[in-house]
């Protein structure tokens, strides 16, 4: 009778367990068909880039090794960034110059527009409508939005230039090629990477905007508050978060940015985009890095160009989870236009 | 604030005109160059020719005539325009499909299955949002040539298919994830007690209910695919294999001195598909991209 008891409950254990195998192999298997794609193409897309990335930036691999693979390793790509290289002064003076004035114009100048969009204009439609266009710049596919400039500052056929004169800019003043001719190249590299960026900023101070208590702002009207109080004694101090938000995101993407130069000045220069934006001085650091690996064909001296945007990217991203955590930096894919 | 019945109406007339000059100087007036870019786009691609960029003089189908004949300039014929278009078609389908197939698949994962280092993962997708992945051609080059699919034609398209895909999936991935967010678990239960697999309740139970959110992401894919430019002009040397817009660079430099109409009219061309989709679906639309990285 005892034996039989205890073979039961044995074998009632062993089913147990063996239920308990099946749910967590079942787990597993559901987990591995559900992430394994997932994984796979962030380790492909992502991660194993990252890591060639840091050990391509110490060989020396370029067009004469590049099928054999047999690289050396060395020091000497650093050297040549922060020593020999005699341009590396200038594209960093380019790189600091446009990222700080796009910034200027993708956090602040965007910020006074969203005070204008979402609160002084009264009329919905009207705000709508000009939101939209602001919004023009980044959904036309990239080639197209550099067509467009083409033609527009293009000395002959374009706009630019007689729009100006209509304002009363003497003809003297304006010049003979906008893409070339050196402080105004540079200007238009500002002016058209912050359209594009002005409209990331616009999208979440607007969405903050319209989350601000309509009775806050009534009760400081109602006080006599005018709108330029309203908006700097009210508006601007609730967003202070996503001020700092836009500003830290764009610092980024700013650095890395390099795609739009290439192909305005590139396709403007008749697809030769390398000497162009060296004489247009319009060569930033990720623009640098991307000639010198597809046009000279230092694979290795490139690598290290980048590694450099790529710690500086990490020490960011972390910085960004420390400043704003988790919570604060999923916002953005959830924001409404 | 103001004393008088006189002075404080002047007060309110001249800081009505005021705030319309701060609205016309922010947000309307710095509008001009894009919207006459736009006008011009339009008008140029069907007009012989335009005086200041804006007023068509004769209307001309001429412009578009890359639909029918090849296009030369000098000596040099470009690709035709309809295997080129299929290129980018072929490019974007496969960008969409394997977006949607991965990020339904882990955006699911991520909002209803608990496992060890799920925040972690999260916290990497998002982390990678921010990351700009412009910075890794290089590596991403490399990576192509190893695997041997650099120069090898539409295979390499394939690759550059494969590598865009990869790009978008963190971003999609989070967008699907919301998506199954915001459906009830008691349906996923009621399928569960009905007898269900958990992989069957997902099909036949969960799938319906995301539908918007799977369509939005295949759009969304599906137009980054077709406006991507970097990987393909980087990867593709051959011209049989360009997509429109690799092929768009490499003409506005010949013909921006002769020939602006043909320009345009490709552009407007190339410009349907995303003209279409941000009609039809511009709400939903609207509400991802904002949230991309672009910029």
């Amino acid at each position: 009778m005892l034996a039989k008891d205890q073979y039961l409950a044995y074998l009632n254990k062993v089913l147990g367990v063996l239920k308990e195998v099946k749910t967590r192999f079942g787990r597993f298997i559901l987990l591995t068909v559900f992430l394994t794609p997932l994984l796979t193409m962030m380790a492909l897309a992502w991660i194993s880039p990252v890591v060639l990335t840091i050990y391509l930036s110490f060989t020396d691999l370029n067009i004469q090794n590049l099928l054999t693979f047999n690289v050396r390793l060395t020091l000497e790509n650093f050297g040549k960034i922060f020593k020999y290289d005699p341009f590396v002064p200038e594209v960093l003076r380019i790189t600091v110059m446009y990222v700080t004035s796009v910034l200027f114009i993708n956090a602040i100048y965007s910020l006074i527009l969203s005070i204008v969009l979402a609160y002084l204009i009264r009329n919905e439609f009207l705000s709508i409508f000009l939101r939209v266009s602001w919004l023009i710049p980044r959904i036309t596919p990239g080639i197209i939005y550099a067509l467009m400039w083409n033609w527009f500052i293009d000395p002959r056929s374009g706009l630019l230039n007689p729009l100006l004169q209509a304002l009363g800019v003497p003809a003297e003043w304006l010049p003979r090629s906008w893409l070339l001719q050196k402080p105004y190249s540079q200007l238009l590299m500002i002016i058209v990477n912050g359209y594009v960026g002005a409209s990331f900023g616009m999208i979440v101070y607007t969405a903050a905007i319209k989350s601000v208590p309509d009775d806050i702002i009534h009760a400081a009207k109602v006080d006599g508050a005018s709108d330029l109080q309203v908006a700097r004694h009210i508006i601007i101090p609730l967003l202070k978060w996503p001020i700092l938000f836009v500003t830290a995101w764009q610092t980024l993407s700013l650095m890395a940015s390099y795609e739009q130069i290439l192909m305005i000045w590139g396709s403007g220069g008749g697809g030769g985009y390398r000497g162009i934006t060296r004489a247009a001085g319009v060569t930033v650091w990720a623009l640098y890095s991307y000639t010198k690996a597809f046009d000279d064909f230092e694979y290795g001296y490139a690598s290290a160009l980048s590694l450099l945007l790529v710690i500086i990217g990490i020490a960011l991203i972390i910085l960004y989870f420390k400043i704003f955590g988790f919570r604060r930096l999923m916002e953005p894919s959830r924001v409404e236009v | 604030m103001a004393t008088g019945g006189r002075s404080s109406r002047s007060w309110r007339y001249v800081s009505k005109v005021l705030k319309a000059l701060v609205i016309l100087g922010v947000a309307v007036i710095p509008l001009v160059p894009i919207w006459s870019m736009v006008a011009w786009l339009a008008i140029q691609s069907f007009s012989k020719k335009v005086t200041l960029g804006l007023v068509p003089l004769g209307l001309s189908i001429e412009n578009w005539r890359f639909l029918w004949s090849p296009v030369r300039a000098g000596l040099k014929e470009y690709p035709n325009i309809w295997p080129v278009t299929i290129n980018t078609l072929l490019l974007a389908l496969g960008v969409s499909m394997l977006v949607v197939l991965v990020s339904t698949l882990g955006g699911y994962a991520i909002s209803r299955i608990d496992f060890k280092g799920r925040t972690l993962l999260m916290e990497f997708i998002i982390a990678l949002h921010a990351f700009p992945s412009i910075i890794l051609l290089i590596a991403l080059f490399i990576i192509l040539n190893k695997l041997g699919l650099y120069g090898k034609g539409i295979i390499t398209l394939i690759g550059i298919a494969i590598i865009k895909a990869g790009l978008e999936i963190p971003m999609s991935t989070w967008i699907i994830k919301g998506f199954f967010d915001s459906i009830p678990w008691d349906l996923e239960w009621a399928a569960l007690v009905d007898g269900c697999s958990r992989l069957k309740a997902w099909k036949s139970v969960i799938l319906p209910q995301v539908l918007p959110g799977i369509a939005a992401v295949a759009i969304f894919s599906f137009l980054a695919g077709w406006s991507e430019f970097l990987l393909v002009f980087t990867y593709v040397k051959d011209e049989t294999y360009y997509t429109l817009p690799v092929l768009l660079y490499h003409m506005i430099g010949e013909f921006k001195f002769i020939d602006w109409g043909l320009l345009a009219a490709m552009g407007l061309f190339y410009t349907i598909p995303t003209l279409l989709f941000f009609t039809l679906t511009q709400k939903v639309l609207l509400r991802i991209y904002v949230g991309g990285v672009k910029g």
